[in-house]
């Protein structure tokens, strides 16, 4: 764009900075969160069992298309299933709201900081020389971002429909600590995937003329209000469905026994 | 109280840190103190300014690392034991210590097709526009083109893309006029092609520096991200849009 020569003071290298400020403890904060997160979710994902007690199942494997479980849609692993592939319930459905994750407007920008340090932070040196952006092959692929999101706005209804059945035990309607573990993470999860930045596009971002389309325009300003914090609500679901699925976890093998309040 | 100012001197062929000591005092702000030391111990100092009031965006310089008005930086708000660094910013060429040519932003600019209105909608020759479809634009409008985010963005500032690479200052040019209820010209396909919005990986140092408080990022860059993904990157959205059109007609 219009060569003009650019050279200024020296590229700085790797970390260097005349920022005075802990700068790195964001970054930091951000790699060890979402660390903890991908362990977990993936030992998580492959145990295969423990994941459901009683009415109760871990967000982690919903919806169950296979599996040993009463929640499961379609019955046991299919005959067909190749004996060498490893198979568990949540590797079936877990790639759709991870894949809502990593295509995220905000998580984008988290972890190019803090794994790729890309740069590590504002004005901070970084260790590569090249920059492709988002422009090409693979980080291109992040415009994929509004298909994830209609898969989420599906997950959001089945794990409703999982709360709906968290409030019916086997001697009739109830409330226990589950149930309301399983709610929260659905208001948390909500308040994630309605603050969207390509939820707020499609509501009614896409327009120039608000006035033309009101119903849009009060879709818009809601999404709006909830992509104000979409940081927050970022980090708040992130954590409560980790918990949740702790939660069934540990009721399944009885190191935890839930609380009936109803 | 005095307080020590490292402040870097120099010009496009190298320069050097220098400290100076001043007097300071409460309500100064960072250009205050630019000012005493040019005025008693360095008259040759080079510092672009104008209002002092946080609007023309002339006194755009780098004070402990991060880019700030320096009219708009109160020293309480620095910790004044140790020396405050003030250097040119960093995504542009040196012209002599803190001034630094900005041209190329201006350059830019003229690249970006111009605000084309629909054709007026009284007799008159006047528009009539509903204040909620002006609302979004007029955020973008508060800029001051102090150049901070260009600055800050590593895009322009560690790998040097200017000729790829527009800058949030320029994506939210080209949101106002994209998202202007008046408007009618088409600009996604430059956006993606020339002015490279893919570069942007939504680092939001833009943001976080800017004097205006403009949500660069979230208001700006990435619902103009969205709309490339519409004409670019949406199969989906295609079929919708044809099946939409068949159904109007």
């Amino acid at each position: 764009m219009n060569g003009t020569t650019t050279t200024s003071l020296p590229r700085r290298s790797f970390g260097e900075t005349m920022r005075a400020d802990v700068w790195w403890t964001q970054p930091l904060l951000v790699f060890i969160g979402l660390s903890i997160f991908i362990i977990y979710s993936t030992w998580a994902a492959f145990q295969s069992e423990n994941y459901f007690s009683g009415n109760y199942i871990s967000p982690f494997y919903s919806p169950e298309i296979f599996g040993d479980s009463p929640h499961s849609w379609l019955g046991r692993k299919p005959t067909w299933w190749p004996g060498w592939l490893l198979f568990s319930p949540a590797l079936l459905v877990l790639w759709a709201p991870a894949g809502f994750r990593v295509t995220c407007y905000y998580y984008r920008g988290a972890y190019y900081k803090a794994f790729w340090a890309d740069p590590p932070a504002c004005t901070v040196g970084e260790p590569r020389k090249s920059y492709w952006g988002e422009r090409s092959f693979p980080l291109i692929m992040q415009n994929v971002h509004r298909y994830f999101l209609y898969l989420a706005l599906v997950f959001l209804i089945i794990l409703s429909i999982d709360v709906w059945k968290a409030l019916w035990f086997s001697d009739g309607f109830g409330i226990g600590i589950g149930t309301i573990v399983l709610a929260i993470n659905v208001v948390l999860l909500s308040g994630y995937t309605f603050g969207c930045h390509s939820l707020r596009h499609l509501a009614g971002g896409f327009l120039d003329q608000f006035s033309r389309s009101p119903a849009c325009y009060r879709a818009y300003t809601c999404v709006t209000c909830f992509n104000q914090r979409h940081m927050l609500w970022a980090w708040l679901s992130l954590f409560w469905v980790g918990f949740a699925d702790l939660y069934v976890r540990l009721c399944a093998m009885g190191i935890w026994h839930d609380f009936r309040i109803v | 109280m005095t307080a020590t100012f490292k402040i870097w001197r120099g010009d496009a062929k190298g320069g050097e840190f220098r400290d100076y000591t001043t007097e300071v005092a409460e309500g100064m702000v960072v250009l205050d103190a630019v000012h005493d030391i040019q005025r008693t111990q360095a008259p040759d100092l080079a510092c672009r300014w104008n209002c002092k009031a946080g609007k023309c965006g002339s006194c755009s310089a780098e004070v402990n690392g991060i880019p700030k008005l320096m009219c708009m930086t109160r020293l309480s708000e620095l910790p004044l034991e140790r020396p405050v660094t003030v250097e040119p910013m960093k995504a542009f060429p040196i012209l002599k210590d803190l001034v630094t040519e900005v041209s190329w932003n201006f350059r830019v600019k003229k690249q970006i097709k111009p605000f084309k209105p629909r054709p007026p909608d009284a007799p008159d020759g006047t528009w009539r526009m509903q204040q909620d479809d002006i609302d979004r634009v007029q955020e973008f409008r508060k800029c001051i083109e102090c150049f901070l985010c260009q600055d800050v963005c590593h895009v322009l500032r560690d790998h040097q893309m200017h000729e790829k690479f527009i800058g949030p200052r320029f994506l939210i040019h080209v949101a106002a006029l994209e998202m202007h209820p008046l408007d009618t010209e088409d600009r996604i396909e430059e956006l993606r092609n020339t002015q490279g919005i893919g570069y942007c990986n939504i680092t939001k140092c833009c943001t976080k520096v800017c004097p205006e408080s403009i949500q660069i990022t979230d208001n700006g860059i990435i619902p103009l991200k969205e709309r490339v993904v519409d004409n670019f990157y949406d199969p989906l959205g295609w079929i919708w849009k044809g099946l939409k059109k068949l159904l109007t007609h």
